[in-house]
């Protein structure tokens, strides 16, 4: 497996001279990061090119780095310590060659984070049609060129990206059956935030003396 | 002429056909399907949110509520994930523990399809009988863990006791009179490892009278025979992995292609489909059932004949033991710190996948350094199986729609996660 992702990473860096950003191997799984604007070019190749073939998209992940490396944590929110820097947005994809038995994570930072926007891979892989939908829903990341990008996983009519680290635990509304209106509504939640155990950061081999 | 207009038809969520809650908005011209919009997200619990203020082992229990019919299987990607990370060792008897559970849980998890599809369409009976062996099989996980569903078993570095040798066993009630009671424990007399060798020797027999049931079935193969027909092309393309892609002749199993934990020392087959039909994957589905059992017998074998531990010893990850944690203070303070802060992930990615009984269940996490995960996300097999609904159903009759429903074993705790 080792030496397959050595051979893996040497044909991603000839195909993509000049569009990588970043190619590096841990724990056995290579991670590439592309800019957004050379994401479709790579993407379609990396599914077409023979050396590569990943003709199945196992996974599209948002994530929001905003809180990276912080304790933070006030009424269920994880807010930054200090000024996140670089872009806080990012969709992760997970590709699968079935033809070559190899795994290959690729990142692509959003570059605006008041308004996160990709392009959409529906094109090139149908099963990102969902995942996009989702990180969409729940990241408010926006993948221009989606067929259909309506939120999937939430509530009608929610309002928010309930995954961005500075969206409460609990939520903003909570809803129940109003027997004197007869019918469900909606009210400010009232769950107390908590946090039992607090997030902790410690140095690198702590207690490994 | 009569003008005929195409309508549109709530399906669901409150429906016996939608395997718990799906809502579809179908178009239809008559009866046959236009369009079908599969509403998910009605049993949304935000798990990926949760886990981001949970440590890294109270994010175990929260596994078993995704796909809520094959436990450990959820917890075994998420197992994997942390001791890939951290570089946990697992002592080899736990592997074995885990694979026999894997598959136990493959065959809980395929009879319940198999009875709750075959419901769908009209046959009643496999259901009682598929019920007797998860029966059987629950009371395997109760034994072991205590918990006959959500067994949080599986921890990171091991598991979290080793086999029982004894089996609880059943108490007379109203229901079972003592001569009843004494029959239902003849096979609880010995050790986990006795009972489910008794398992797997009559269980074969027991998956032929399904098939008896349905393989040859007029009705059951016009209800599945060239329905919801995906070529293998396009099950790559909409995501498709475990059965529903070997179902249309794609040779993939991580199991044989990325071998985890012992898969790589044990002896079993992949069934593949030809004509990716519902049929086939019914068909792929039966096999693997048999393949799993055959799974079973060989892990029983190891583990008769290999005592061992079945916890790291690793203590800034897994709990020491209970003697000397009450005798020694270095180990006391290990426990005290291990189940208040919890242990601490290096920083970094990781992705891990299991071959899940309904395809490749996968667990990305992403840590910075921190006690509990930065991000996790959960990659459900179901949740690409659904999205390709539309496709699959359009042209086919309303109750074909609910053979492709079944045949592509829905389960929404990990779907909507």
């Amino acid at each position: 497996m080792a030496t397959d992702l050595n051979i893996l990473s040497s044909n991603i860096n000839e195909a993509f001279s000049g569009k990588v950003v970043s190619l590096e191997e841990r724990l056995g799984e290579l991670t590439l990061v592309v800019g957004a604007r050379d994401m479709i070019p790579v993407f379609t190749r990396l599914r077409d090119d023979a050396d590569l073939r990943f003709e199945e998209l196992i996974d599209v992940c948002g994530i929001d780095y905003s809180s990276w490396g912080s304790e933070t944590c006030e009424d269920g929110k994880y807010l930054a310590d200090v000024e996140h820097e670089g872009p806080r947005f990012a969709a992760v994809y997970h590709l699968l060659s079935v033809t070559h038995n190899l795994r290959l994570r690729v990142r692509v930072f959003a570059e605006d984070d008041s308004l996160p926007m990709l392009d959409s891979v529906t094109d090139i892989w149908p099963s990102a049609n969902w995942f996009e939908r989702e990180a969409f829903d729940l990241y408010g990341i926006i993948f221009v060129g989606h067929p259909d990008l309506r939120r999937i996983l939430t509530d009608y009519g929610f309002i928010g990206n309930p995954f961005r680290k500075d969206f409460p635990l609990s939520g903003t509304v909570e809803m129940r059956y109003d027997a004197a209106q007869r019918r469900v509504v909606y009210e400010p939640v009232t769950v107390e935030p908590r946090e039992v155990t607090p997030r902790t950061l410690r140095e690198e081999n702590y207690g490994r003396s | 002429m009569a003008e005929i207009k195409n309508y549109t038809m709530n399906f669901g969520p409150q429906h016996p056909a939608a395997h718990g809650v799906l809502r579809l908005v179908l178009e239809l011209d008559g009866e046959v399907v236009e369009r079908a919009d599969p509403h998910i997200g009605l049993l949304h619990r935000a798990t990926e949110k949760l886990a981001e203020h949970k440590t890294f082992l109270q994010n175990v229990p929260y596994m078993d509520r995704l796909d809520y019919v094959s436990m450990m299987l959820n917890e075994h990607a998420y197992v994997m994930a942390v001791e890939k990370m951290a570089g946990i060792e697992v002592p080899l008897r736990a592997q074995y523990i885990r694979v026999m559970f894997d598959e136990i849980t493959r065959v809980l998890n395929h009879l319940l399809w198999l009875g709750a599809s075959a419901l769908d369409l009209g046959a009643m009976s496999p259901m009682f009988y598929t019920f007797r062996e998860r029966e059987a099989l629950m009371d395997a996980y109760e034994a072991v863990s205590g918990a006959r569903m959500h067994a949080a078993y599986y921890r990171p570095g091991g598991v979290y006791r080793d086999l029982p040798d004894s089996m609880p066993q059943c108490e007379a009630s109203k229901i079972h009179n003592a001569a009843a009671v004494k029959k239902l424990n003849e096979n609880r007399q010995g050790s986990l490892l006795d009972y489910l060798e008794d398992f797997t020797n009559y269980f074969p027999q027991r998956v032929d009278e399904y098939e008896t049931l349905l393989t040859d079935n007029r009705i059951w193969k016009q209800r599945t025979v060239g329905i919801g027909v995906v070529s293998p092309e396009r099950a790559l393309a909409m995501g498709f992995t475990g059965p529903m892609l070997r179902g249309s002749g794609v040779v993939w199993d991580l199991r044989k292609k990325q071998p985890y934990e012992v898969y790589d020392r044990i002896d079993f087959d992949i069934p593949v489909g030809v004509e990716g039909d519902c049929y086939d994957r019914y068909l792929v589905r039966v096999e693997e059932m048999r393949q799993s059992n055959r799974i079973i017998k060989q892990c029983i074998d190891w583990l008769r004949q290999n005592p061992g531990p079945v916890m790291s010893d690793n203590l800034k990850y897994a709990p020491p033991r209970r003697e000397s944690m009450k005798q020694n203070m270095e180990e006391l303070i290990h426990h005290f710190k291990l189940f208040s802060e919890g242990f601490h992930m290096p920083a970094g990615e990781v992705y891990s996948a299991v071959e899940h009984a309904k395809g490749e269940f996968g667990i990305y996490l992403v840590s910075d350094g921190a006690n509990k995960p930065y991000r996790m996300k959960i990659r459900a097999p179901g949740f690409s199986h659904l999205s390709s609904l539309d496709e699959m159903a359009r042209g086919h009759m309303i109750a074909d729609l609910v053979a492709i429903i079944g045949t592509q074993d829905i389960v929404f705790g990990e779907i909507d996660r």
